[in-house]
C-alpha cells in the first residue's frame, strides 16, 4: 500500500468543531478535529459509538441536522475550497458531483419504489445535462464498473429484488457515477455479511486505484482498518487521539486509548484450550429441522427450510460456537433449542429428555435448564420494570420466595461486576455493556445447565465486547455451564469457543475443535468465510517495541 | 479471564438529557384547556341543584317559549312574591332550559366516561387474547371486522330498539360499536410487543401466559388506550346526543343535551335558544375532550415523543 506522495489533499479538515445542543453530556460533538485525505488515499476514521466519527462525516457533507448540531469553528477544504461557508444551494451542487457518499444500511438508503437504474440516473439528471440515452449509457457503464452482473437487466429492477451486497454496489455506483474527488463511506459494510463485506472492500480499494478517488472511510472495525486503510484517524469523545499511517497506528500506537482499543480486537488465531475433564452431554440435537411455510389459502405454498438435519452436541463446561452468515439458520437453531419456537422435526435432548415437541405446560419444568442471552441489550430488558424485578422474575416463578430471590440477585449482580444496590434502578440507567451483564445475571438466576448466547456482543463496542466475552467465559468456568454461542464474528468465535459448527443455508457444513476449523478448514465454505475475515493477516495487539 | 476494573469504571451510563423546555408549554396548553373544561362540566353536573336551578322536568304551561333572560313573578299563597329568572328561556312546555342544560351535563358526561371505561376494559381483554393466542385471533378478528362493517349509528339504533329506552341500553348500544376499534388497537400493539426480546426472556423465565400478558405486554398499551379513551368519550357524547335527537335515546323526562335539542327542533327558527345553549355545551365539551386527547397523544405516544 503506497500513497501518492506530496499530492495536494482532496479533503483537508482543519480544527473542525461541532457544537452539541445545551444539556448534552459534553459541549462539543466534535472538537478541533484535523486530518487530510490525499487523492487515491483511503483514510479510516475509527472510534467507538459516541466518538463523533459520524458527526465529522456529516459535517463535511453539510448534512448536520439544522439547529441541533452547529459548526462552531474550523475549515473543511475540498480541493482547496472551504465548503463550510457554502450556501445550501452550493452544497447541493457539490454533493453527488464532487463528494460521493455511501451509507451503512443499503436498504434504507435506496428508495424502495424506484428502479435502481433510475436512482443512479437521478444523480446525472440533477448534475448534468445529458439526454435520456446518454444517461442510460453512463448508468450501464458505472454499474459494470462496480461488477454488477448483467447491468442491462439489473438497471430495471427494484431494490428489494437485490441482495444486500448488490444494493451496496448500487449505492457505490450512484456515488461514483460523476467521478467525485472524494468518497465518504459511513460504515458501508457494517450491515453486510463477512463474505459480502470482503467483496465490497475489494471493490472500494479497486475503484480508488482506478479513479484516484480519495476515500474517507468511517468504521468501528479494526479488521476493516487493517484491510483497506492507508492512514488511520482514531477518535474518542469527539477528539482525535492519534493519527498516522496504518502501520504506525496499528503496530506502534502511542495513545493509551488506541492501545486499549487494538488490544480489545479478538485475535483470529484460537488460543490453546484445555481439554474437558469430563464430557457429560447437556444438549444433543438429532436431525433438528425447522421449516417455515408461507402462502396458503390464495397463494402457492412455499416451504423454506431454515434449519435442516442439524446435529449438535454440547457438553458440560464446554462452549460450542455456531458460526454463519445471516440467513444461515444459526438463530433459528438457537431459538428452537430454547424452545421459543417449535421445531418441525427432530429431537432436542436436554440432559437426555426430549423437549422438541413438548406442549407449553409440559415444557415449563424444562425452562430452567436452558437460558438465553439476546443480541440487543436495549430491547431485552423491560423498560418499565426495575433490574431487580427482571432478575428475580424467573426464580419467583419457580417457587423461590421474593426475599431469597432478591438475595440471589444481589449476589449475581456482584458476580457480573455491577453494584448490588443498582437492583432498584431501571434499564435505561445502564449502558449497553452493563445491560448485557444484567441479562447474563438474569439467565444465571435460573441456574441453567445450558446458556444460549445469541450474538451477545454484536451490538457492543469493541472494548465493552472484550469485557462481556470474558464475563461469559468466567461464568462458564465457575458454574461448569454448557454454552451454545451463536455468532457471525469469526474473531469472537476463535476466542471463546472450544468447538465450532459452521452453518450455511440451514445446514451444518463443518464441525470440529476450534483450532482444527480455523487451522485446516475442511469445507470450501469455511475456507471462504475465513478468507473473507477483514484484517486476517494482521495480528492485533502485538505491538512493536519502541 | 477476569473483568478489568479500570475498564468497568469507564463504562458508566450517561443518562440521556431531557429534551429542552421550549415547546413544552405549547404542547401542554391543550391538556390544560381540555382538563379545565372537563373539570368545569363535571362540577356543573355534580352541583346542579346548587346552581340556581329548578326541577328540570317541571312543566309551566303559562310560560312557554320565552326568550332567555325573562323573569316570572309568582304570587305565593301568603301574599309574598318570588321572582324566577329564566336565564336561557323556556321550551315549548314551559320548562326551564337553563336547569335542563345543567342537569343534562350529568347524563352526557356519565355516558361519555362510562362508555370510554367499559369499552376499553372489554376491548383490552379481547385484544390481549386475540393478539397473543393465534387461534383465537382468526375467529375474534373476523367477528370484529363484521361489527365494524355496520355503521356505528345504525348499529346503536338497532340495539336501542331491542331494549327499553333508558340510560343503560343507550350505554350498551354505544359501547358495542366502539369495542372493535379498541380491540384492533390493542391487538396491533400486542403483535409488535410480543416479538420484543424482553417478552421472550420472560417466557424463558417460565412466566405463565396470564402474568406475562399483564406484566410485560399490557403496560405497553396504556398510553395508546388513554388517548383512544378520550376520543371514545367524545364520540359517545356525540352519539348519545344523536340518538336522543332522533328520539330513540334517553326518555325526555331525563334531560340530556341531545333531547333538549330534539325538543327545540320544531320551533328552531323562531326560538333558537332551545338548541343554541345545549348545542354550545355539547360542542365545548367534545372539543375539550378531543383537545385533551391530542395533547395526551403528543405526551404519551412514544413515536411522536421521539421526534421531539
Amino acid at each position: 500500500m503506497q500513497m501518492t506522495p506530496n499530492a495536494k489533499p482532496v479533503l483537508d479538515v482543519q480544527g473542525l468543531t461541532v457544537r452539541l445542543p445545551g444539556g448534552a453530556d459534553r459541549i462539543n460533538a466534535v472538537e478541533n478535529v484535523s486530518f487530510a485525505v490525499s487523492p487515491g488515499e483511503i483514510v479510516c476514521v475509527v472510534g467507538e459509538s459516541g466518538s463523533g466519527k459520524s458527526v465529522t462525516a456529516h459535517a463535511i457533507m453539510g448534512l448536520l441536522p439544522p439547529r441541533q448540531l452547529t459548526v462552531a469553528g474550523g475549515r473543511v477544504l475540498l480541493e482547496g475550497d472551504d465548503i463550510l461557508v457554502k450556501s445550501r444551494a452550493a452544497m447541493r451542487k457539490i454533493r453527488g458531483a464532487r463528494i460521493g457518499m455511501i451509507f451503512q444500511e443499503p436498504m434504507t438508503a435506496l428508495n424502495p419504489v424506484m428502479k435502481v437504474g433510475d436512482q443512479i440516473a437521478e444523480v446525472l439528471d440533477i448534475h448534468t445535462k445529458l439526454n435520456e440515452r446518454e444517461r442510460r449509457q453512463r448508468v450501464l457503464d458505472v454499474m459494470g464498473s462496480v461488477h454488477l452482473p448483467e447491468p442491462e437487466r439489473m438497471i430495471d429492477v427494484y431494490p428489494h429484488q437485490l441482495s444486500g451486497g448488490q444494493r451496496q454496489r448500487i449505492m457505490i455506483a450512484a456515488a461514483l457515477v460523476l467521478d467525485p474527488a472524494l468518497l465518504i463511506a459511513d460504515e458501508p459494510t457494517t450491515a453486510l455479511d463477512v463474505t459480502t463485506q470482503a467483496q465490497i472492500l475489494k471493490l472500494i480499494k479497486e475503484l480508488r486505484e482506478r479513479r484516484n478517488t480519495g476515500v474517507l472511510f468511517i468504521t468501528h472495525d479494526f479488521g476493516v482498518v487493517a484491510e483497506v486503510a492507508h492512514r488511520v484517524v482514531v477518535m474518542q469523545h469527539g477528539r482525535v487521539v492519534e493519527q498516522g499511517t496504518t502501520e504506525a497506528v496499528l503496530r506502534r500506537p502511542r495513545d493509551e486509548y488506541t492501545r486499549m482499543l487494538i488490544r480489545s480486537v479478538p485475535s483470529l488465531s484460537p488460543p490453546a484450550r484445555r481439554p474437558l475433564d469430563d464430557s457429560v452431554m447437556v444438549l444433543q440435537t438429532k436431525a433438528l429441522t425447522k421449516t417455515y411455510t408461507t402462502g396458503g389459502l390464495f397463494t402457492a405454498r412455499h416451504d423454506v427450510k431454515a434449519a435442516r438435519d442439524v446435529n449438535l452436541i454440547v457438553c458440560r463446561g464446554e462452549t460450542l460456537g455456531v458460526v454463519g452468515e445471516s440467513g444461515s439458520g444459526k438463530s433459528t437453531v438457537a431459538r428452537c433449542i430454547a424452545r421459543l419456537i417449535e421445531p418441525s422435526d427432530g429431537a432436542i435432548l436436554i440432559e437426555g429428555a426430549d423437549v422438541a415437541k413438548l406442549s407449553p405446560r409440559r415444557l415449563r419444568p424444562h425452562r430452567k435448564r436452558v437460558q438465553i442471552v439476546f443480541q440487543d441489550p436495549y430491547r431485552s430488558l423491560n423498560p418499565r420494570r426495575s433490574v431487580g424485578a427482571a432478575i428475580t422474575e424467573g426464580p419467583v416463578n419457580f417457587g423461590m420466595t421474593e426475599s431469597a430471590a432478591h438475595e440471589r440477585a444481589r449476589e449475581l449482580m456482584r458476580l457480573v461486576g455491577l453494584d448490588a444496590d443498582a437492583l432498584t434502578r431501571f434499564p435505561h440507567q445502564f449502558s449497553g455493556g452493563q445491560r448485557q451483564r444484567i441479562c447474563i445475571a438474569r439467565a444465571l438466576a435460573m441456574e441453567p445447565e445450558l446458556l444460549v448466547a445469541d450474538e451477545p456482543v454484536s451490538a457492543l463496542d469493541v472494548s465493552v465486547q472484550a469485557q462481556v466475552l470474558s464475563l461469559i467465559d468466567d461464568v462458564r468456568k465457575r458454574f461448569n455451564l454448557a454454552v451454545l454461542f451463536i455468532t457471525h464474528d469469526l474473531r469472537v468465535a476463535a476466542q471463546v469457543c472450544d468447538r465450532i459448527a459452521v452453518m450455511h443455508r440451514g445446514e451444518v457444513v463443518e464441525e470440529g475443535p476450534t483450532t482444527t476449523v480455523f487451522g485446516s478448514p475442511a469445507h470450501a465454505y469455511t475456507r471462504a468465510l475465513l478468507d473473507s475475515a477483514p484484517g486476517r493477516d494482521f495480528d492485533f495487539g502485538q505491538f512493536d517495541a519502541e | 479471564m477476569t473483568v478489568e476494573p479500570a475498564l468497568l469504571a469507564k463504562e458508566t451510563a450517561a443518562p440521556r438529557p431531557k429534551p429542552g423546555r421550549t415547546g413544552r408549554l405549547g404542547r401542554d396548553a391543550g391538556i390544560i384547556f381540555g382538563a379545565a373544561v372537563l373539570l368545569l362540566m363535571t362540577l356543573i353536573g355534580i352541583c346542579a341543584p346548587l346552581l340556581g336551578t329548578k326541577n328540570p322536568s317541571e312543566i309551566n304551561p303559562a310560560f312557554r317559549n320565552r326568550v332567555p333572560g325573562i323573569e316570572q313573578t309568582i304570587r305565593n299563597d301568603d301574599g309574598n312574591t318570588t321572582t324566577f329568572k329564566y336565564r336561557m328561556g323556556t321550551d315549548s312546555l314551559g320548562r326551564d332550559v337553563y336547569s335542563r342544560v345543567v342537569y343534562g351535563a350529568r347524563v352526557s358526561l356519565l355516558i361519555g366516561i362510562a362508555v370510554a371505561v367499559i369499552s376499553i376494559a372489554i376491548g383490552l381483554f379481547i385484544g390481549l387474547i386475540a393478539g397473543y393466542l393465534r387461534w383465537v385471533d382468526a375467529i375474534v378478528m373476523r367477528l370484529m371486522d363484521g361489527l365494524m362493517a355496520i355503521p356505528a349509528i345504525l348499529l346503536a339504533i338497532a340495539l336501542v330498539s331491542l331494549f327499553r329506552a333508558g340510560l343503560l341500553s343507550v350505554i350498551i348500544a354505544i359501547i358495542i360499536p366502539e369495542i372493535p376499534r379498541v380491540v384492533r388497537l390493542v391487538r396491533s400493539i400486542v403483535l409488535s410487543v410480543r416479538e420484543e426480546p424482553y417478552v421472550e426472556a420472560a417466557i424463558m423465565a417460565g412466566t405463565r401466559t396470564p402474568l406475562l400478558l399483564v406484566r410485560h405486554i399490557l403496560p405497553n398499551t396504556i398510553p395508546a388506550l388513554i388517548v383512544q379513551g378520550t376520543f371514545i368519550c367524545a364520540n359517545a357524547i356525540l352519539i348519545e346526543a344523536i340518538l336522543s335527537f332522533l328520539g330513540i335515546g334517553i326518555p325526555p323526562e331525563t334531560p340530556t343535551w341531545g333531547n333538549i335539542m330534539a325538543e327545540g327542533r320544531g320551533l328552531f327558527r323562531i326560538y333558537p335558544h332551545n338548541i343554541f345553549f345545549p348545542g354550545l355545551c355539547l360542542a365545548l365539551t367534545v372539543l375539550a375532550v378531543n383537545v385533551l386527547g391530542d395533547g395526551l397523544r403528543d405526551r404519551l405516544d412514544p413515536k411522536l415523543a421521539r421526534r421531539m
